[in-house]
């Protein structure tokens, strides 16, 4: 497994070097040094807001292509209910979903299902007191590692189950490994993703040992494949199987609503995710229960890897679901073990500057003096995205004052002066320059 | 042992703006490495401060000093002062008006939870002339 991995990546040949992805990126991780946009990969969290921003399409996320399917016998389709929103004039999910077989997957598992028993257990496990309030929701994979990087006391708050698209890949394999009889290596699951930050959570999950999601092939790859085939089917199969609850997980407020109780809120948006953040850290916001939180904008139908606008998808999303009944699936009995996170959620500090807290306060009042030597105009022509940032590289050794584009104005003047002093004035020349003694 | 100094005016005609010096504390604080169960004390107490000195002494100045072991908060106005300490440490009991309590604020808990935060609270007023408060809490 690659630690390292993710699916956020940079085209450097596309790259020009401007500053509208480092100054968009919500955990500081982009810097361009020597004219190209580099990532720093312990900060990178995989929100995909650098590749919404980045005009020249450098920015990119790294995802599974359909070829993947050949690396396996028995394959299986696990849409996001988001896909179902991607189409203009659909009226039945079934049609997306008879598309997927004759794209060549051999099952469907609707990721709605598997997140109709999510809210199931969540229901149950708050009303069980078993979470620390208020809870926050696990199922936005760039959230979970935002939290992770920027928030330590609020790790312990976040939702210890799997996301529906784990769930439903565990669920699946098990129901077509009793289908087939085929060995669980023959079989591989497929997870059609609206965002790349799901697929860095299928290659290095931070909730389970590994994943049984086999690849994460983008919405926005299978899209055009996927709608010819829906043009042109001879008989529509009935697969469907999730209800109201499921299908809206695509968009924020989703989750929450199916809580089945009003003391929740659902924020979207990566910006207004760090405020309700920063606010339950300071214990600000107390009576609350449940707190939905989605990076994208619109929730999952805001993803980058969609090709619908969020707001058509939602708009397309509650139709769909109109006269679907509220909920189609239901655990048998106690939450089962699968379904609970392996692992606990641990704090990563990669924005602590040094080990040593005697040396972090030394570097920290030195990040302070420097910072005060900029203009603060946070231009970003230095490469970081704000002064500040540029101070606290240099303080780390990454970087030099005369980065910025104003210091290094100042030492040129400052230069030429002395270039002046020096060339006004030639010994023995009389009535040239000034006598500079 | 070295500590850092942070200083802040915090601005009494602008409500909207108060949190802003207890937030950049805190941001600090994370990116010192500090334990995050001190940072949050230290966030919640030091914002209550910060309100307080907002909504009722119209603004002041706040010294925070950090070493490895400790922080130590300093809020210092020139405010009306705090007739009866013992009373404004009570639970619930407020005298902030009513269009700071509409925003939920003005709980009457500012005082008490400065104190529950805290591993020291000391407060200096005086009727007339202002308050200072310091509060201490243990990395």
């Amino acid at each position: 497994m690659d630690r390292f991995f993710h699916s956020v990546t940079l085209d450097s040949s596309k790259c020009m070097g401007c500053t509208n992805c480092i100054k968009r990126c919500p955990t500081e991780a982009i810097r361009v040094r020597e004219g190209k946009a580099c990532i720093i990969s312990e900060r990178c969290i995989d929100c995909g807001e650098c590749i919404r921003v980045c005009p020249h399409h450098a920015k990119r996320a790294q995802y599974d292509h359909l070829e993947v399917l050949d690396r396996f016998r028995y394959k299986i389709a696990l849409p996001a209910p988001t896909l179902y929103g991607q189409f203009n004039h659909l009226d039945d999910i079934d049609i997306v979903l008879t598309g997927l077989k004759q794209l060549g997957f051999d099952m469907v598992f609707e990721v709605s299902r598997a997140a109709e028993l999510v809210s199931e257990a969540t229901r149950r496990m708050m009303k069980e007191g078993a979470l620390k309030k208020p809870v926050i929701s696990s199922a936005c994979p760039a959230v979970v590692r935002l939290i992770r990087v920027r928030f330590p006391d609020l790790c312990d708050h976040v939702l210890p189950l799997a996301s529906p698209m784990e769930c439903a890949a565990r669920l699946a394999k098990e129901e077509a490994a009793r289908l087939t009889g085929l060995p669980r290596e023959e079989i591989g699951a497929f997870f059609l993703t609206p965002c790349p930050a799901k697929v860095t959570d299928v290659r290095v999950p931070l909730d389970f040992e590994s994943s049984q999601v086999d690849g994460a092939i983008a919405i926005s790859e299978i899209f055009p494949k996927l709608t010819e085939k829906m043009e042109h089917l001879q008989q529509v199969e009935p697969l469907q199987g999730s209800g109201v609850i499921g299908v809206s997980w695509a968009s924020s407020g989703g989750e929450s609503a199916a809580l089945l109780n009003d003391k929740y809120l659902a924020a979207d948006g990566v910006e207004n995710v760090i405020r309700v953040l920063e606010e339950l850290e300071d214990e600000r916001i107390r009576e609350l229960d449940f707190i939905e939180l989605n990076a994208c904008a619109g929730g999952c139908v805001g993803g980058v890897l969609c090709v619908e606008n969020a707001y058509v998808a939602k708009a397309r999303l509650q139709r769909l679901r109109r006269y679907l009944p509220v909920s189609r699936n239901h655990l048998p009995g106690d939450v089962p073990q699968g379904m609970r996170w392996e692992k606990s959620l641990e704090f990563a500090p990669v924005l602590k500057l040094s080990d040593d807290m005697e040396e972090a306060l030394q570097m920290m009042s030195d990040i302070d003096r420097i910072c005060g030597e900029f203009p603060g105009l946070d231009c970003g022509s230095c490469g970081a995205p704000s002064c500040r940032a540029l101070a606290e590289d240099v303080v780390r050794g990454e970087a030099r004052k005369s980065d910025c584009i104003f210091v290094l104005r100042e030492e040129i003047r400052s230069m030429a002066n002395v270039l002046e002093s020096i060339g006004g004035f030639i010994p023995g020349e009389k009535g040239r320059g000034k006598e500079t003694t | 042992m070295s500590t850092l100094t942070l200083r802040y005016q915090v601005p009494g005609d602008d409500f909207t703006r108060a949190g802003e010096a207890s937030s950049d504390v805190k941001r600090k604080l994370k990116q010192l490495g500090y334990n995050p169960d001190a940072i949050r004390k230290v966030a919640i107490a030091m914002y209550e401060g910060e309100i307080n000195m907002v909504i009722h002494a119209g603004g002041g100045e706040a010294v925070v000093d950090i070493d490895p072991k400790q922080v130590r908060i300093a809020l210092i106005d020139q405010g009306p002062g705090i007739p009866d300490v013992e009373k404004a440490m009570q639970e619930g009991w407020s005298t902030a008006p009513d269009n700071v309590r509409n925003l939920g604020f003005g709980a009457g808990m500012g005082l008490p939870n400065m104190k529950k935060y805290t591993d020291e609270l000391r407060i200096e007023t005086k009727v007339g002339e202002g308050t200072s408060l310091y509060m201490t809490v243990n990395a």
